[in-house]
């Protein structure tokens, strides 16, 4: 039997953490740590003293493990880059994923293989909730704004709602913008002339 | 045809952003998508994997790749520098008050004098603070501290992201910075801390930033890296005209960008550096350039320059980091794309570093162009090994 392998996933949303450890359970018997601490990132990672370290591609703070894995005294080198299988298509296909992986010199192959997999699988499905979310956020601010500038057309020109929004709609079409935008431009308008 | 770049939020992805927004891009049949990014590895790691097209990018990160101290990702070359400078150091400020209690004057303009005040108040090890691991800002704070004194195991630097500098500053997490505008002045501006010097007062001409595409992109794809290549190289001249300043620092400051006041942005690239919070104004001419004195020359001696002090570090061996370094700057392209736009182009691709106190009027491949000062403050200079490789 091999060793239980010790992975840190650093993550400050808790439940896109929950979300990755979940399926990282899915891939074996581990320990998993998350951490959510930005500031002394360097320090609390170096003294767990993981096998591997699961971070967003993005989070600033990949910068700190990087100077980690590069440390040149042996105690404080706890982590090298991705895989030390110079394995160009996994470690691709992870930066394609979104996440980066810091693995400890001279792990195997295989047992790095199969975490890797299921933490890609993670933040393909957390990458597709992040967009959902946004597009959701989008749409529901752009409803706010176009009631607003429905609102005002009908205070202003006394009409009802629904020539108020057959207007907007003729404005969009008129000068081949998003209905959106001419209702923000409006809304704003209307603000700066205090009606 | 449209490519995307990664670019990190700092004063000096102007060039990128300039070019896309003053149609400099558009001039050359291109359209830029500007990605932006949280990270320095991370743009490393998109560009490997073919996510974006080319990077704005610290001009030491290639280097590293190429010494093979970084992921496993195909070839990443570096075509041109995109900026010069833009650095500054700062403390905190227990230590600000400490040199002012020595009566150090803040002045910028003698590192060594700084750097011996420093010495005196500072307690060992001296948390430093810089972006990352291989950068300008590392090399920089490195040499000038071990030149004013400082022995190795009294300094201590630290990865820090640009952006968190001002809160790990003003938390002790870490007592000085070298970080790249307008970081240091947001850190000034939250009163974490006082700038002690600009970059450019170690080392006149610093390389900052390159412009960084794939190998097998600017093998596979010549006329868009030209086009790419110009239209950078024109934004930078724009930029390098001082009554520019003004407009840049309001374009690159907009939401989608640095999303910052523009007059943070405003005091990096006119040079007009606020000390401290309740402090004066530091006019520092050449704080940050982006093509003047053949600034974007990618000379082969810089990269020899920055991949002995990586080897040193990683302890690699010194004659193959610094010819395999020296593969990855690409005068050859530099001198093929930009020719046509009228780049002066010097006769050599390698030259003795830190040699000139002063600008210089040299030879160019055709007529004369001006070389800038690129002396250390304490007189080092740097001599590259002879070319052994092909160079156009």
């Amino acid at each position: 039997m091999h060793k239980k392998l010790l992975i840190v996933v650093v993550e400050p949303d808790s439940d896109r953490a929950k979300s990755i450890v979940d399926g990282l359970r899915q891939a074996g018997d581990h320990e998993i740590r998350v951490m959510a601490e930005q500031a002394g990132l360097a320090r609390q990672v170096a003294s767990l003293q993981p096998d591997v370290v699961l971070i967003d591609m993005a989070n600033p703070s990949r910068d700190v493990l990087e100077e980690l894995a590069l440390a040149s005294g042996p105690s404080e080198r706890p982590v090298a880059m991705f895989t030390d299988s110079t394995d160009e298509q996994l470690t691709r296909s992870a930066i394609e994923a979104g996440i980066s992986a810091y693995v400890v010199d001279g792990l195997r192959p295989e047992r790095i293989k199969p975490i890797l997999d299921a933490a890609i699988a993670r933040f393909y499905i957390m990458q597709r909730m992040k967009a959902e979310l946004a597009a959701t956020r989008a749409a529901l601010e752009e409803r706010k704004v176009i009631d607003r500038a429905k609102a005002v057309l009908m205070k202003v020109r006394g009409i009802d709602e629904e020539a108020a929004y057959a207007l907007l709609r003729k404005a969009a079409m008129d000068q081949g913008k998003r209905l959106a935008e001419i209702a923000q431009q409006l809304v704003m308008a209307a603000g700066l002339l205090g009606k | 045809m449209s490519l995307r770049l990664g670019y990190v939020p700092l004063i000096d992805a102007a060039p990128l952003i300039v070019a896309q927004e003053l149609g400099f891009a558009a001039e050359e049949g291109l359209r830029l998508e500007l990605v932006q990014l949280g990270a320095w590895a991370q743009a490393r790691d998109m560009l490997g994997a073919g996510m974006i097209d080319a990077a704005h990018m610290l001009m030491p990160i290639p280097i590293g790749q190429a010494l093979g101290l970084g992921p496993p990702l195909p070839a990443m070359d570096l075509v041109m520098f995109m900026s010069q400078g833009g650095q500054a150091i700062a403390v905190n400020r227990v230590i600000e008050a400490r040199l002012r209690g020595i009566g150090y004057g803040f002045d910028f303009a003698d590192p060594r004098a700084a750097g011996q005040a420093l010495r005196q108040v500072a307690k060992a090890p001296l948390r430093v603070g810089v972006p990352f691991t291989f950068s300008t800002h590392l090399e920089l704070t490195d040499y000038w501290l071990r030149v004013s004194g400082f022995a190795p195991e009294e300094v201590k630097l630290i990865t820090v992201p640009p952006p968190r500098m001002a809160d790990a500053t003003a938390a002790g997490e870490v007592e000085m910075f070298c970080v790249g505008e307008p970081w240091a002045s947001f850190a000034v501006e939250r009163e974490a801390a006082a700038l002690l010097l600009p970059g450019t007062a170690i080392w006149a001409a610093p390389p900052e930033k390159g412009l960084v595409l794939r190998r097998d992109f600017t093998a596979n794809r010549p006329d868009e890296t030209g086009a790419l290549m110009r239209a950078v190289w024109r934004a930078g001249r724009w930029l390098d005209q001082p009554e520019q300043r003004g407009l840049a620092a309001e374009i690159i400051s907009r939401a989608g960008y640095l999303d910052l006041p523009s007059e943070l942005a405003d005091r990096g690239l006119s040079g007009r550096l606020l000390l401290c919070a309740d402090g004066e104004l530091r006019d520092t001419p050449r704080f940050i350039a982006f093509n003047d004195g053949a600034a974007s020359f990618p000379w082969r001696s810089i990269a020899a320059l920055i991949a002995k002090r990586i080897a040193l570090r990683h302890g690699k061996d010194l004659d193959v980091a610094m010819a395999r370094a020296m593969q990855h700057f690409r005068t050859d392209l530099y001198r093929k794309h930009l020719r046509p736009a009228g780049a002066a182009l010097p006769g050599a691709s390698s030259r003795l570093e830190g040699m000139l106190a002063e600008d210089r009027m040299v030879a160019a491949e055709s007529g004369q162009m001006i070389l800038r000062a690129d002396g250390f403050f304490d007189g080092f200079t740097f001599e590259p090994p002879e070319q052994t490789s092909s160079e156009a």
